[in-house]
C-alpha cells in the first residue's frame, strides 16, 4: 500500500532548539541558520517533503524571523509557489491563537485554523535541527500500515552522556512500540534517538492539541510521548540513512565538516532528490594565480587567491593573497584580507577579517564571529 | 492602454553557429554553454532586465528544444511578467502559408505584430551571439538625445580586424554617413555591435518596404538592406559608441578565448559586481567539492563539481568531476563532463556529459606541435565518450562516439 502524498500535510518548525546554537540563533531562527556552504537548515525538511511529494507546507516561526522570511520568499526554491497549497508561514500572532508559544503543542495551537481548513488527512511534522535527505513516503507508509497514532522518526544506536543531554531517546519493544521517552537524560545506553520529525493523523492531533491546551499543557515530548505511551500507540520508525543532528555549536561544526568527505557529501546531496535553496546567481569561484585549495567545499560566488585546507565557504567568500585559512566554517560574503591566518573559526555573514590577522583556536572549541563583524 | 511598454527588444536567437561545429549540432549558437554556469543568451537577457526593459521577444527557429527549455518562463532573468516578460517567437503558420525566418530583418518583420501589442516607441534589436555587459538604457538615452531614426552601437576596432566586421563612418557628432558591410580595405574603424534602436514607426516603414522589395538580392538583413535603405533616405542614423569588453563567439577560436577573458583579469569583464548581474537558469547542485589531491589555479569552477586532480588555466562548468591524477589545462569543460584518472585535457573544449576515459590525451600544447598550422584547440561534443588511452589530436573535432 502507497499513500497518495496529496493527502499529507507538512508542518515544519522553524524555532525549536534555537536555544542550543544560541551564538547562530542571536539573528535568525533555528532554520535560517547557514549550512553547507549555500544552504540554510530549513531547506532539508522543505526540500525533503517536497521530493517526497507532499505539496502544502506550513512554517510554524516565533521569533527572529526576517531572514527566514528573506530565505523562503514565496517558496518558488522549493517548488512551493502554488495555487492550491505551496507554502503557508504562520507566525505568531498572526491568529487569534497564536501567540510567543512555548511548547510545540501551543505552536500549533497558534496554527489551528491553517491546520483545520488543510484538506489533507495526515500531517508530517519536522525541526530544522536535523540535516538528512530523507524520503517521508514509506515512512507515512509505515504509520499507516503499523496502525501507529503517533510515528516518530528516530535513529537506534549507543548514545553517549553528552548526546543524550542534549537531546531525547526512546526505548521500544520488538515491534518498535515506543517504551520509554527520556527528555535530556544524560544517561548513556543504546536507545532510538529522536530526530524530531512525527508523522501523524490529523484529527487525533487536533484533538491531543485541543485537550493540552485546556490542561495547560504544551510540551509535546512531555505531555503526550511521555505521558501518553500507554494510552496512544506511539511508533518508531528506525531512519537508517545518513543524517546529522546539530545540538551544539560544535555538532554545528562537524556536521558542516563531515560534508568534505565526498561521499557524505553525494549521499546527502544527491541528484535523485536535491536540496533545494534560494538562488542568488553567483558567477563561478575563480582560483587566482597562487591559490591552493584542498579537501574543501566550496560555494559559487567566492574568489580565491590565497590558502585553503579543510574548510567550508560560503557563497561570496574572498581570501586575499598569502592568506592560511585551515580547518574553518566562512558563512557568506566573509572576506578575509591578505597575509591572515584563520584554524578553527566559524565567522558569520559579512564578517571582515582584516590584512595580518591571526585568528586561530583548536578542534574542540572553534572561535566564533559574529555576524558584520570587523576582525 | 494598459498594455504599453516604451522599448521593447527583439532578441535573435535563431543562428546555427555553424562554425562551432559540434557544438551546435543539436543546440542553437545562444544556449552554448558559456563562462561555467552561463549560456550565451544569458548576456544579452540579463543586460536587458538590468537596463529597465522587462519585454523581450526571443527569436528562435534552429534547434529551439534546448532554448525554449532553458528560457521557460523566464523567471531566472526576472522576465515573468504579468504584462511584458520574455515571449520565445519561432516561426509559425498563417492563412497566407508558412515561411521560416529569411533573414534577421525578415525575422522582426514576421513579428511586428508581437511589437505592436505593446504599441512601444523604440525597439532595440539584439543578437544572442555576444558577450558584453551593456545599459541598453544609456544608449536609448543618446538614441532621444539625437532624436535618431537609428542608433547603432559601434567598437573601435584594430584596423586589421575591421573587415570581418559592418563598418561604420560617422560624423564627429556621431551621425553616420556611410556604412559597408564586410568591407576588403577598410578604412574607418568604427565597428557595428549588431546592437540597433529604432523609433517604431520607422522600423516598421522599413521593414515593410523591404519586405515589398522583390529584388533578387534581397537578402532581408538589418546590416545589408535596412541600414542603407535608410542611410540613402537621409534618415538620422546615429552610432553609439561602446568602449567596454564585447565579443563574438562565433568560432570555436572566439568561444575558447571568450572563456579565458573572464579567467584574465587584466580583462575587463566583472561578473562579480552585484549591481550588475548576469542571471542564468542555475542548475540545483551542492557546492564544488575540492579533494585532498586537488591543486586548482588560474581558473573558474562552478557549483556541483568534484576535483581531485590539476586544473590550470580552465574554466570549469557545473557537476563535471576531474579525478586524481587527471589534468586539465587551458581548457573549457562544459557541464556534467568528467576526466578520469590519468588523463591529460589541453587546450580543447569538451562539451556537455561527455567523458574522457582514463589515460586519454586531448589536445596539445601549441609549443609541442612542430607544424603550427597543425595546432588548433580541439573539440569534443556533447554526450561523447573518449575511450581510455585514446589520443586526440589538436584541432580534431569529434562530433559523434565512433
Amino acid at each position: 500500500m502507497s499513500v497518495n502524498m496529496k493527502n499529507v500535510l507538512g508542518i515544519v518548525f522553524a524555532n525549536m532548539h534555537d536555544m542550543t546554537v544560541e551564538s547562530l540563533t542571536q539573528k535568525r531562527t533555528m532554520g535560517s541558520i547557514l549550512f553547507g556552504g549555500r544552504y540554510r537548515l530549513i531547506d532539508f525538511p522543505l526540500s525533503n517533503m517536497v521530493n517526497s511529494g507532499i505539496s502544502n507546507v506550513g512554517v510554524v516561526t516565533k521569533h527572529n524571523y526576517q531572514s527566514l522570511l528573506d530565505h523562503m520568499g514565496n517558496g518558488r526554491s522549493w517548488d512551493l509557489s502554488r495555487k492550491t497549497g505551496g507554502l503557508h508561514i504562520l507566525p505568531p500572532f498572526g491568529s487569534n491563537e497564536s501567540t510567543l508559544y512555548r511548547g510545540r503543542l501551543e505552536a500549533l495551537y497558534g496554527a489551528i485554523s491553517f491546520l483545520m481548513h488543510a484538506p489533507q488527512e495526515y500531517i508530517v511534522m519536522s525541526d530544522c535541527d536535523v540535516v538528512a535527505n530523507i524520503d517521508y513516503r514509506p515512512i507515512v507508509d509505515y504509520h499507516i500500515e503499523s496502525g501507529a497514532d503517533i510515528t516518530v522518526v528516530t535513529s537506534t544506536g549507543k548514545l553517549s552522556a553528552y548526546e543524550t543531554k542534549q537531546s531525547t531517546f526512546m526505548t521500544v519493544d520488538s515491534q518498535n512500540r515506543v517504551q520509554d521517552v527520556l527528555i535530556h537524560s544524560g544517561l548513556e545506553g543504546t536507545g532510538a534517538l529522536n530526530l524530531n520529525m512525527y508523522v501523524v493523523k490529523k484529527d487525533l492531533l487536533l484533538d491531543i492539541v485541543k485537550s493540552n491546551i485546556s490542561k495547560g499543557l504544551y510540551s509535546f515530548e512531555r505531555d503526550v510521548l511521555q505521558a501518553k505511551k500507554k494510552e496512544l500507540r506511539i511508533m518508531s520508525y528506525d531512519y537508517q540513512g545518513y543524517f546529522r543532528q546539530i545540538f551544539s555549536i560544535l555538532s554545528y561544526f562537524n556536521a558542516n565538516m563531515d560534508l568534505l568527505d565526498v561521499k557524505n557529501c553525494r549521499t546527502l546531496f544527491n541528484t535523485s532528490s536535491p536540496i533545494y535553496t534560494k538562488l542568488k546567481d553567483n558567477a563561478p569561484v575563480k582560483y587566482g594565480l597562487d591559490s591552493k585549495v584542498t579537501n574543501s567545499l566550496i560555494a559559487d560566488g567566492c574568489v580565491i587567491d590565497g590558502e585553503v585546507e579543510n574548510c567550508v565557504l560560503f557563497r561570496g567568500v574572498k581570501i586575499g593573497k598569502g592568506s592560511v585559512v585551515k580547518n574553518s566554517i566562512l558563512m557568506q560574503d566573509t572576506v578575509v584580507g591578505e597575509n591572515a591566518k584563520i584554524d578553527y573559526a566559524i565567522t558569520d555573514k559579512n564578517v571582515v577579517v582584516s590584512n595580518d590577522r591571526n585568528l586561530s583556536s583548536s578542534e574542540t572549541f572553534p572561535i566564533y564571529v559574529a555576524k558584520d563583524a570587523c576582525v | 492602454m494598459f498594455n504599453k511598454k516604451e522599448i521593447v527588444a527583439m532578441l535573435l536567437a535563431g543562428g546555427q553557429g555553424s562554425r562551432l561545429y559540434a557544438l551546435t549540432k543539436q543546440i542553437a549558437k545562444p544556449a552554448v554553454p558559456y563562462g561555467g554556469k552561463y549560456r550565451i543568451i544569458d548576456f544579452p537577457l540579463s543586460n536587458c532586465i538590468n537596463s529597465g526593459i522587462d519585454t523581450v521577444g526571443v527569436l528562435t527557429q534552429y534547434q529551439p528544444l534546448a532554448m525554449n527549455d532553458y528560457i521557460g518562463n523566464g523567471q531566472p532573468w526576472d522576465l515573468d511578467r504579468n504584462t511584458g516578460g520574455v515571449h520565445i517567437l519561432a516561426p509559425y503558420q498563417s492563412q497566407q502559408g508558412a515561411e521560416w525566418y529569411k533573414g534577421t530583418a525578415n525575422a522582426i518583420y514576421q513579428n511586428l505584430s508581437f511589437i505592436e501589442r505593446y504599441d512601444p516607441e523604440y525597439v532595440v534589436i539584439l543578437s544572442g551571439d555576444h558577450i558584453y555587459k551593456m545599459d541598453y538604457s544609456e544608449m536609448l538615452r543618446y538614441h532621444k538625445e539625437k532624436n535618431a531614426d537609428c542608433t547603432i552601437a559601434v567598437l573601435d576596432v584594430d584596423l586589421e580586424e575591421a573587415s570581418r566586421f559592418g563598418i561604420m563612418f560617422a560624423h564627429d557628432d556621431g551621425e553616420i554617413y556611410d556604412f559597408v558591410e564586410k568591407p576588403k580595405e577598410p578604412k574607418s574603424t568604427l565597428a557595428s555591435m549588431g546592437i540597433y534602436i529604432f523609433s517604431f514607426d520607422v522600423l516598421k516603414k522599413y521593414l515593410t518596404d523591404n519586405e515589398n522589395d522583390k529584388r533578387e538580392d534581397n537578402s532581408k538583413d538589418f546590416g545589408k538592406d535596412i541600414i542603407p535603405m535608410m542611410l540613402a533616405d537621409n534618415k538620422r542614423l546615429y552610432a553609439y559608441r561602446f568602449d567596454g569588453y564585447w565579443k563574438d563567439v562565433g568560432t570555436i577560436d572566439s568561444l575558447w578565448e571568450a572563456n579565458m577573458d573572464l579567467i584574465n583579469p587584466n580583462i575587463p569583464i566583472d561578473l562579480y559586481d552585484p549591481t550588475w548581474k548576469i542571471y542564468s537558469r542555475n542548475p540545483v547542485m551542492p557546492p564544488q567539492s575540492i579533494g585532498k589531491n586537488a591543486k586548482i589555479q588560474n581558473s573558474m569552477v562552478t557549483e556541483g563539481c568534484t576535483i581531485d586532480g590539476t586544473v590550470d588555466f580552465s574554466m570549469i562548468s557545473d557537476g563535471v568531476t576531474i579525478e586524481e591524477g587527471a589534468v586539465v589545462t587551458d581548457s573549457i569543460l562544459m557541464p556534467g563532463v568528467v576526466v578520469k584518472s590519468g588523463a591529460v585535457v589541453e587546450y580543447a573544449i569538451v562539451g556537455e556529459n561527455s567523458v574522457i576515459g582514463e589515460n586519454a590525451k586531448v589536445g596539445e600544447r601549441p609549443e609541442n606541435v612542430e607544424n603550427r598550422d597543425e595546432w588548433g584547440v580541439a573539440v569534443i561534443g556533447h554526450e561523447i565518450t573518449i575511450s581510455n588511452g585514446a589520443k586526440i589530436k589538436p584541432k580534431e573535432i569529434i562530433g559523434e562516439n565512433k
